[in-house]
């Protein structure tokens, strides 16, 4: 009797275990727009690249979470020195690179010295230009010294640039991958895919599931075919105006989250006529931003009245500085002498946001009198234009660097704002470490940009994921570049 | 004969090298910067300074093209400047996607544009003529790449029997990787195998009214038996220039059709390179293509001579 019964017991229990294993798939197929050039998030600054390793392959001292916050990674814990420029920080115990050779405080070092070598080729060194030694205590202790402090320092090691790496295999991550993360590269088919495996001996928490492909379909309706046919499980940010096919069909869900992409109307503040205030405040009071988000963004976009991410804690709502006003734009354009207005040219970056967008403040600033150029541009060119020579009236781009606002305090960068009391407001900002206090500062910089007018502030980029129904653990927002698996696993 | 071979090998290179030079000056002429492009825009200028020197971006451009060329020459086509490997090797790795998908399309258009050509030529004037040729010029007409849109939505979409797109490496699965080159082929063929069916009727139509036709009747054989025996094998001569021509149309179309489906093919690695300014894939890339499609016009060329005696006189 008691035998029949243990096995009776043993065999619901496989019974169990099978039933388990067919119901739970553990691997996924997430399709990406754009294929990585390399696989090194440390030596390029394509986002497709981060997309694909970054928090899943590689993983840095800190890791940043789905809300933007800074969470022990590597690093389990850290202590801060009063004056704020020494970080000392304690590293996990048995922590193993995908090639089986061990972690410790030397690939620390050997990473930070190399993003900062003159060869570099990091796309972000500048963001670690602060670090002045990086000293090896112990295995497990590492200690860095800045030469000024640097309130964003915690969040910025965090980032895919700066993801620990080992001297044996770093010169190889471009092809071959070897991270500390919960995935193991496994294979490159180019041109097609990209397949990770469940990294066995991780010393985290185990992820759920085992095998991942990153799928790379660059057109949008070849991606709705895909996603339709079931070829893949999801994609972490869709175009918008393929959604409507997928809203309502109860085998997919829309996560809509959102990016640390401030869409703005760049303005070349030194040149005449965007250097008088009452112009810039004018082109402010034109702008129609409900009109803009429908058009542009399928209305997924939120509005912004500065150079600040909505969802950060730190935001302020400066959407009513200059609220939609044609007539008071025309009245400042006659009083800063221009009763008839004036004309400028736009260049337009090839992203759809900017293209729409593009049309749609030409005809809101037709209105009032400034007649608009459109001049469309390839990548390259507008980085060269642009960016690099700034040569251009206004344009169009989505500044999605997190907490970036520090652009606003470089007098030589593109748009050419020179304000020194946002200049002395920011360094103060990055000196202080006291949270209430940074919020104050920060709101006060967003404040002052906002009442000059710096440029037209249109609205954050909005993240919309589609996916299937049956899955769970996806960001919905995306407050660094990157699509994290780890939290990612099949319900019934 | 010897003359015209070696008339036409010499165009052959002469065209080559004109390509070349077209090419290069093109891309150099390309507005922006790649190695501010490939590090994006928080890149400092010492970066962008240290790309530039190790991508060769410094050096002057007569410099830069004649190692390009003598490089080619030597089998070095360069380093990919976003990838960082072997062009030659990237190129090698797609051909066993385009070279099968290309090949594919090419057997399907003439298993159908042929057959249905010479049906049309048999029933002239009649409906069923009439009929395929519209079917013809509508097939001439549909661009392949909302054909393949309308394949994928019927047969992955709807159906299930096909994967939407993607590619399984051979080695790794035959029969997927047979599966994935199916629709993506017939999207490519359909209008290459329009274009035979026109023209395979058109010189059937035209062999018709032929003196050795009226013999071969005369002698007794009926319409169908003298054009069966003596049409259709003249009436190939011109098909085959449109076939070269078409190899040339199937390679250029694979960029399309291969963004279609994300089959990692020739087409897509070089539109991928074009738009990531990675100019030495691009330019070594579409020198191969330049390649590939002048070699075969010298091949239909040389071909065309042999199976016709009086060109090959008349052109020498």
């Amino acid at each position: 009797m008691r035998v029949t019964k243990s096995l009776a017991l043993a065999s619901a229990g496989l019974l169990l275990a099978t039933s388990l294993a067919v119901a739970q798939p553990t691997e996924i197929r997430v399709g990406a727009p754009l294929e990585p050039p390399t696989l090194d998030p440390t030596a390029g600054a394509a986002e497709s690249i981060d997309v694909v390793v970054y928090q899943n392959v590689f993983e840095g001292l800190t890791r940043i979470d789905q809300n933007g916050a800074v969470q022990p990674g590597l690093a389990s814990e850290w202590t801060v020195s009063d004056d704020a420029l020494t970080y000392r920080f304690k590293l996990h115990d048995g922590v193993t690179f995908h090639d089986g050779t061990s972690f410790d405080a030397e690939d620390v070092k050997f990473t930070f010295e190399r993003i900062l070598a003159d060869d570099s080729v990091n796309a972000q060194k500048a963001l670690y230009q602060a670090i002045s030694a990086v000293n090896v205590i112990d295995p497990l202790t590492v200690e860095i010294t800045l030469s000024r402090p640097d309130g964003l320092f915690l969040f910025n090691i965090g980032r895919g640039d700066a993801v620990i790496v080992a001297p044996e295999s770093a010169d190889n991550n471009a092809t071959d991958p070897i991270g500390t993360g919960p995935f193991a590269f496994v294979q490159w088919d180019r041109g097609s895919r990209v397949v990770l495996e469940q990294y066995g001996p991780y010393w985290g928490e185990k992820p759920a599931l085992t095998k991942a492909t990153f799928v790379f379909i660059s057109d949008t309706a070849t991606m709705t075919n895909a996603l339709l046919a079931g070829d893949v499980d999801g994609t972490y940010n869709f175009a918008a105006e393929a959604l409507p096919v997928f809203d309502g069909n109860p085998k997919f869900k829309i996560l809509v989250g959102t990016t640390e992409g401030e869409t703005i109307l760049s303005t070349n503040n030194k040149r005449a006529p965007f250097d008088k205030l009452e112009v810039r405040q004018a082109m402010a009071h034109a702008i129609n931003r409900e009109e803009i988000i429908e058009g542009a963004t399928y209305g997924y976009g939120v509005p912004i009245g500065s150079h600040f991410a909505p969802h950060h804690p730190y935001y302020i709502d400066l959407t009513n500085t200059y609220p939609f006003d044609p007539e008071k734009a025309k009245a400042l354009l006659a009083d800063a002498g221009f009763p008839n207005g004036f004309s400028a040219t736009l260049k337009l970056p090839p992203v759809a946001y900017a293209r729409v967008s593009g049309q749609i403040i030409a005809s809101e600033f037709a209105k009032v009198g400034i007649k608009l150029e459109l001049i469309n541009m390839e990548w390259a060119q507008w980085l060269e234009d642009v960016f690099a020579n700034k040569d251009f009236d206004l344009t169009i781009i989505s500044h999605v660097e997190p907490f970036d606002i520090g652009i606003y305090a470089n007098p030589d960068y593109y748009f050419g704002y020179n304000n020194p009391e946002v200049q002395a407001l920011n360094e103060t900002l990055n000196a202080t470490t006291d949270e209430a206090k940074r919020k104050e500062l920060a709101q006060e910089m967003q404040t002052i940009i906002a009442k000059d007018a710096v440029n037209g502030f249109l609205f954050e980029l909005a993240q919309t994921g589609v996916w299937n129904a049956k899955l769970e653990g996806m960001w919905p927002n995306a407050p660094v570049e990157g699509v994290v698996l780890r939290d990612v696993h099949w319900v019934e | 004969m010897t003359l015209y071979l070696l008339r036409r090998i010499f165009g052959f290179f002469v065209t080559l090298f004109i390509a070349a030079a077209v090419i290069f000056i093109l891309l150099d002429l390309l507005p922006g910067d790649p190695a501010r492009f490939i590090l994006g825009i928080n890149a400092t200028p010492e970066a962008v300074a240290a790309l530039r020197l190790q991508m060769g971006l410094d050096d002057p451009a007569l410099l830069r093209f004649s190692n390009w060329i003598f490089g080619m020459l030597r089998g070095d086509f360069g380093v990919s400047q976003t990838q960082k490997l072997p062009v030659a090797g990237l190129m090698v790795e797609r051909m066993s996607v385009t070279l099968p998908l290309t090949v594919f399309a090419m057997v399907i258009s003439v298993a159908v544009g042929l057959p249905l050509g010479i049906l049309a030529a048999r029933h002239r004037g009649k409906p069923i003529d009439t009929a395929l040729m519209v079917l013809a010029q509508t097939g001439v007409a549909v661009p392949n790449f909302w054909f393949g849109m309308l394949l994928t939505l019927l047969f992955a979409v709807t159906l299930h029997w096909l994967p939407p797109g993607g590619f399984t490496p051979w080695n790794e699965d035959f029969w997927a990787a047979s599966r994935g080159l199916v629709l993506p082929s017939l999207a490519l063929a359909l209008p290459q195998a329009a274009i035979l069916a026109r023209v395979m009727r058109t010189a059937l139509v035209d062999v018709s009214t032929q003196d050795f036709i009226r013999t071969a009747r005369a002698k007794g054989m009926t319409f169908g038996e003298a054009m069966w025996r003596h049409g259709v094998r003249n009436a190939l001569l011109p098909v085959l220039t449109i076939l070269g021509l078409q190899f040339a149309f199937l390679i250029a179309g694979t960029i399309i059709v291969e963004n279609v489906f994300y089959l990692p093919g020739l087409g897509k690695l070089i539109y991928t390179a074009i738009l990531e300014r990675d100019l030495v894939l691009v330019r070594s890339g579409t020198i191969i293509l330049v390649l590939v499609v002048s070699f075969t016009m010298l091949v239909v060329d040389l071909a065309y001579g042999f199976v016709d005696p009086r060109l090959r006189e008349r052109r020498a």
